[in-house]
C-alpha cells in the first residue's frame, strides 16, 4: 500500500486550473492510492457475476471479452429503454457549470474529470457517438467520441471516484443527479467483468452468510453478545439479545458496520441499551444480519438481490414490523427502493411504537422506521430518563450523510436526540453550507473504504474535514457524531489525518451513554471506558489500586 | 489548436455563416426563402421535433422514486417544517407543484448556488483551508436572460395580432418606462443581451467553463446575441419598413404569406436566425426547457415510505434463500443455540461444519455498514 502524502504536502498541491491538454486527450493515469483493485475472481463465481479473471488495474491488457463493446452498448441502449432518468441525464445539461465546485473529489484532487458536469461526459460522449445523429456525423464537434479501450478505463476510474453522494444533484438547475449515472454506468462494467475488490467481497459474503464482513450465524452471535457482556460491565445492565425469534413484534436490522469494529460497536451497545430499557420485543436476525448493501453499488439487480433478505424474513420470523439501525446508504435504499423492489410488504403492520403509540404513518407503505425517528418520538413522549451530563465530556457535532440527507431528509431526528442527551451548549453544528442538504461525503462511501484507495479517500475527504477543523478550532469539538457505518468506518481515519483529536460517534451512543436505569450501577464511565467528568480521579485511584 | 478554441470558433463560424447565408439570399431575392418558407419550416420542426422528443423521454419509465430531498422530511408529526422545507422535501402532490413552480420560474435550485474556494490561510497548518460562500451571479445572470428572453418574445406579438391585445400593449410600456432615444428604448433587449453577454463571458473567461464548454453550449448563446444584435440595430438604428414588417408576419400566422417590398435584408437576417433557433431546439441542449418537468430527482413527491412505487420492469431476482441458509450453517446455529426450522438428524451432530472464519477475508482496521 502506497502513503498517502502528508496533509500540509497533499493540500497546497490542489489547484481547480483545469489543463492545457483537451478532456479527451487525457488519460487517467493509475497511480496507486488513487483506484480501487479490480475483484477476485472468487466473489464473482459466489455470485454469478460474467467474464471471471484474474486482473490488475495497472496492466495494459484488462482481457476484456472479445464482444466487450457490443456489451457496453447494447447495454447502454437497455438502460435508456428503462431509465428515464439517464435518457433525460443524457439530454438535457447545459454545462452551466454550478455542479462542478460541488463534488468533494473536485475540491480534494482538482482533477477537472472530476467536475460532475465532465464525469457526465465521459459517458456522455459516447452516447452521442452511438445514439444521436449529430455525434455520428460530427464526432469530436459535437461532443462525440468513439468507445474505446481507453474510454473505458476512464469510466472505470472516474465512476470510482464518485461516491454517488447526489451533492452535485442538489445544484444543479435541473436536478441532474451523477449518482443515477454512475450506478448505471457501474453495471455497464460489471457486465464486462470490471469490477472493484472491496465491494465485491463484501457483496459475495453478504450474499453467502448474510453479511458484508462474512460473519456465520454463530460468529455474527458472539460479536453481538460481547456488546451484552460490555454493558452489563459498564452499566451494571444486562443487555438481552435475542437471534432469529419468531413472533417478536419488531425486527431489528443494523449495518455490520456497527457490531464489527469500533467506533460502530458502541453505537449498538446504545441500540442494546435502548431495546432493554424500553424492554422492547424485538429480535435480530443472523441470515438479514445486515442493513447496508453493497450490491447497490455494483448494480439495482445485485441491490435487490441482497435487500430481498429483509422482507423474507421479517415474513418468515411473523414479525409486526421493522426498526432499522443508523446506516446511510442503507436508508436510501429503504426509503427509495425497498418498497418497489422486494414489496409490498402488506404481511407487516404499519409500524406503531408500543411505548408511545405513535402510529408512523410516514412510513405506512415500507413498514421499517428509522431507529432516530423511533427515538425522537420516545423523547418527544417524555418516555426516556435521560441525563446529558454523563455527555459532558463530549463537545459534539453532527455530520449529515449523503445518503440520508439527499435521498430522505432526515436532518431534525438525530439533532433532536443530540440535544437532549448532550449537556446545553456542548452542541454545535458545522458551518451551514457543509451540513443537512448541503452536506460534503465522507469521501469513502459507495464501497470505498478499499485501504488500497486511501489517498483518493482522504481527498475526497477534506470539504467534510474542513469543515469539522473548523467547529475543533472555534468551539473546542472534540466528537463527531453520525448516522452512518460507513461514515463511522471512515471517518475516524480521514480525522485521524486532517483534524486529529476530534472521533467519531454514533447517536444511538450518545442515547446510551445518557439513559438512566433504575438499579443501574453509578456510573463513572461512558461505554467507552473513559472516565465521565468529575469521575477522572476516581479511575485514576482505581487503577492506582 | 486547442479543444476549447475550436468549439467556440466552430460555433462562431457557424453563425456568422448563418448571417452571410441569409443576407447573400437576400441579395438574390430569396426574400421568400428567409422571410417565408425558413419560419414555416422552423416551426414545424420546433413543434414536431418538442412532441417526438418529450415522447421518446416519455417511453422510457421511471423505475424508482429518486427525488432529491433538500429539506427536513414529512416524519413526525410535531416536527415543524418551514414553507421551505415542504417544497425542497414535497410529500404532497401541492407541494410538489410548489416545488416544481419555484424550480420553473425562480430557478430554486440554481439560487442555491455556492462558490467553494481554497484559501490561503497562514493560520492553518496546512497554509489553506476551502471555504464556501454563497454564489448568485449565475442565478442573476441565468434569470435575467430567460425573463428579457420571454419579454421579448411576448413584446413581438404586437407584430402577429391585430388588433394587438392589451397585455401586450401593458408590457411595451412597461418594457418602456424609462423613456428615453427614439424610439424609446425596451429594457427587455438590453438585460437580454447583457445577459447572454454576460453567460457567454463566463464561459470564456472561467478558465474550468470554459474547459468544458462544447461548440453546442457557444452556438445557441452566439445565435441568441446575433438575434439580439440585429433586433436592436433594427429598431434604433438601421430602421425597416415597420409596417411592411408586420404585414409579413400577420401573413405568416393568417397562412397567407406575402413579401412585401421595402423591408431590409437585416431584418431577413433577423428572421432566419430565429428560425434558425427554434429549429435547433428539439435536437440540442435547448430542450432543458422542457426536461425539467420530467426530471425525476425533482418531479416525484418524497411520500417513498408511504405509498410504493410501482417499477414497471420490475422482475424477480435470484437470491440466497433462508432455507439454503439454514441447510448451510444449521449445526452451527444449533450448537450456539440461535433457533432454527429444522432440528438436524442426531446422526449427523458428529459432523464438523465447514464454516470459514468470519473475519478472515478482510482487513481488520476498516468495515462498512
Amino acid at each position: 500500500m502506497s502513503k498517502p502524502p502528508k496533509p500540509a504536502e497533499l493540500l497546497p498541491g490542489i489547484s481547480y486550473q483545469p489543463p492545457a491538454q483537451g478532456w479527451m486527450d487525457l488519460k487517467p493515469e493509475f497511480r496507486p492510492g488513487t483506484f480501487c483493485n479490480a475483484a477476485q475472481p472468487k466473489w464473482m463465481e459466489w455470485i454469478g457475476y460474467p467474464h471471471v479473471r484474474s486482473w490488475k488495474v495497472t496492466d495494459d491488457d484488462w482481457q476484456l471479452p472479445p464482444d466487450w463493446k457490443e456489451t457496453i452498448l447494447e447495454g447502454l441502449q437497455d438502460r435508456l429503454n428503462r431509465f428515464r432518468s439517464l435518457k433525460l441525464f443524457f439530454d438535457i445539461c447545459v454545462r452551466c457549470g454550478a455542479c462542478a465546485d460541488k463534488c468533494h473529489f473536485f475540491l480534494g484532487t482538482g482533477d477537472p474529470k472530476n467536475m460532475p458536469v465532465l464525469r457526465a461526459e465521459l459517458m456522455r460522449s459516447v452516447y452521442r457517438r452511438y445514439f444521436k445523429t449529430a455525434g455520428r456525423l460530427l464526432g469530436e464537434i459535437a461532443g462525440a467520441r468513439d468507445l474505446t479501450e481507453d474510454v473505458l478505463k476512464e469510466w472505470f476510474y472516474y465512476l470510482y471516484q464518485c461516491t454517488e453522494c447526489r451533492r452535485c444533484s442538489l445544484f444543479c438547475p435541473y436536478g441532474i443527479d451523477m449518482a443515477e449515472m454512475t450506478i448505471l454506468g457501474r453495471e455497464l462494467l460489471s457486465s464486462v467483468g470490471i469490477n472493484i475488490e472491496w465491494t465485491l467481497a463484501s457483496v459475495a459474503q453478504c450474499y453467502d452468510k448474510g453479511s458484508h464482513i462474512g460473519a456465520t450465524p454463530q460468529a455474527m452471535k458472539d460479536m453481538i453478545d460481547f456488546f451484552a457482556e460490555e454493558n452489563e460491565r459498564v452499566t451494571g445492565i444486562y443487555t438481552p439479545v435475542h437471534y432469529n425469534r419468531k413472533g417478536a413484534e419488531i425486527l431489528f436490522v443494523a449495518p455490520s458496520g456497527d457490531y464489527f469494529a469500533d467506533p460502530g460497536t458502541f453505537t449498538f451497545m446504545g441500540y442494546l441499551l435502548l431495546f432493554t430499557y424500553l424492554d422492547l420485543d424485538w429480535t435480530l436476525s443472523t441470515y438479514a444480519g445486515e442493513g447496508g448493501n453493497f450490491g447497490y453499488f455494483m448494480s439495482h439487480e445485485m441491490g435487490k438481490r441482497l435487500n430481498a433478505k429483509i422482507y423474507a424474513e421479517a415474513k418468515r420470523l411473523g414479525v409486526k414490523w421493522i426498526l432499522g439501525g443508523e446506516c446511510g446508504h442503507m436508508w436510501r435504499i429503504i426509503n427509495q427502493y425497498m418498497d418497489t423492489w422486494n414489496g409490498p410488504a402488506d404481511f407487516l403492520e404499519v409500524p406503531v411504537s408500543p411505548i408511545t403509540g405513535t402510529k408512523f404513518e410516514n412510513a405506512a407503505s415500507t413498514k421499517m422506521v428509522h431507529i432516530s425517528e423511533f427515538t425522537a418520538d420516545l423523547i418527544h413522549h417524555g418516555k426516556l430518563k435521560l441525563d446529558p451530563s454523563r455527555n459532558a465530556h463530549i463537545k459534539l457535532t453532527f455530520h449529515d450523510s449523503c445518503n440520508t440527507s439527499r435521498g430522505m431528509g432526515i436532518f431534525e431526528e438525530p439533532r433532536y436526540i443530540i440535544r437532549n442527551v448532550v449537556p446545553e451548549g456542548n452542541f454545535v453544528d458545522m458551518p451551514p453550507n457543509t451540513i443537512r442538504e448541503r452536506t460534503f461525503c465522507c469521501g469513502s462511501g459507495s464501497g470505498f473504504n478499499a485501504d488500497e484507495y486511501l489517498e483518493t479517500r482522504l481527498r475526497g475527504g477534506l470539504p467534510r474535514a474542513n469543515a469539522v477543523r473548523h467547529v475543533h478550532e472555534k468551539y473546542g469539538v472534540n466528537h463527531l457524531a453520525c448516522i452512518c457505518a460507513i461514515d463511522r468506518a471512515v471517518l475516524p481515519t480521514l480525522l485521524n489525518y486532517w483534524v486529529p483529536a476530534v472521533e467519531v460517534t454514533g447517536v444511538s451512543e450518545m442515547v446510551g451513554n445518557a439513559l438512566v436505569f433504575e438499579g443501574e450501577t453509578e456510573r463513572t464511565t461512558d461505554l467507552r471506558d473513559r472516565p465521565l467528568l468529575g469521575f477522572e480521579e476516581a479511575e485514576e485511584g482505581e487503577e492506582a489500586e | 489548436m486547442d479543444f476549447c478554441k475550436r468549439h467556440f470558433l466552430v460555433a462562431l463560424v457557424a453563425v456568422l455563416g448563418l448571417v452571410v447565408v441569409a443576407y447573400v439570399g437576400v441579395k438574390a431575392n430569396l426574400q421568400v426563402l428567409f422571410g417565408v418558407v425558413a419560419p414555416y419550416l422552423a416551426a414545424l420542426l420546433f413543434i414536431e421535433g418538442l412532441i417526438y422528443r418529450v415522447f421518446k423521454w416519455l417511453r422510457s419509465p421511471v423505475p424508482f422514486r429518486i427525488p432529491t430531498t433538500a429539506g427536513q422530511h414529512d416524519s413526525l408529526p410535531w416536527i415543524e417544517r418551514t414553507w421551505e422545507e415542504k417544497l425542497d422535501n414535497p410529500a404532497t402532490t401541492g407541494h410538489l407543484v410548489g416545488r416544481l413552480a419555484l424550480e420553473v420560474l425562480a430557478f430554486r435550485s440554481l439560487f442555491r448556488n455556492l462558490r467553494s474556494e481554497l484559501l490561503q490561510d497562514p493560520d492553518n497548518p496546512e497554509g489553506a483551508r476551502l471555504v464556501h460562500w454563497s454564489y448568485k451571479w449565475l442565478w442573476l445572470g441565468a434569470i435575467a436572460f430567460h425573463y428579457a428572453f420571454l419579454v421579448v418574445l411576448l413584446r413581438h406579438l404586437r407584430f402577429f395580432t391585430e388588433p394587438v391585445p392589451g397585455f401586450v400593449h401593458l408590457l411595451d410600456s412597461a418594457d418602456g418606462f424609462l423613456q428615453f432615444f427614439v424610439p424609446v428604448v425596451y429594457i427587455s433587449g438590453l438585460v437580454l443581451l447583457a445577459a447572454a453577454t454576460y453567460l457567454l463571458a463566463r464561459r470564456l473567461y472561467n478558465p474550468a467553463l470554459r474547459y468544458i464548454s462544447l461548440a453546442a453550449d457557444y452556438f445557441p448563446l452566439l445565435l441568441i446575441i446575433t438575434i439580439a444584435i440585429t433586433g436592436i440595430l433594427m429598431r434604433y438604428f438601421y430602421k425597416t419598413d415597420i409596417i411592411a414588417v408586420k404585414q409579413l408576419a400577420l401573413g405568416l400566422v393568417t397562412f397567407h404569406p406575402q413579401v412585401p417590398p421595402g423591408i431590409s435584408p437585416l431584418f431577413y437576417i433577423h428572421i432566419f436566425l430565429v428560425s434558425v433557433l427554434f429549429a435547433y431546439f428539439p435536437f440540442s441542449k435547448l430542450l432543458h426547457a422542457p426536461g425539467v418537468f420530467l426530471s425525476p430527482s425533482r418531479n416525484l413527491a418524497t411520500n417513498n415510505r408511504r405509498v410504493r412505487h410501482i417499477n414497471p420492469w420490475n422482475y424477480p431476482v435470484k437470491f440466497h434463500s433462508y432455507e439454503e441458509y439454514e441447510d448451510r450453517f444449521r449445526e452451527a446455529m444449533v450448537e450456539a443455540e440461535i433457533p432454527v426450522e429444522k432440528m438436524p438428524p442426531p446422526e449427523e451432530e458428529e459432523e464438523e461444519t465447514p464454516a470459514p472464519a468470519a473475519k478472515a477475508e478482510k482487513a481488520p482496521e476498516e468495515e462498512e455498514g
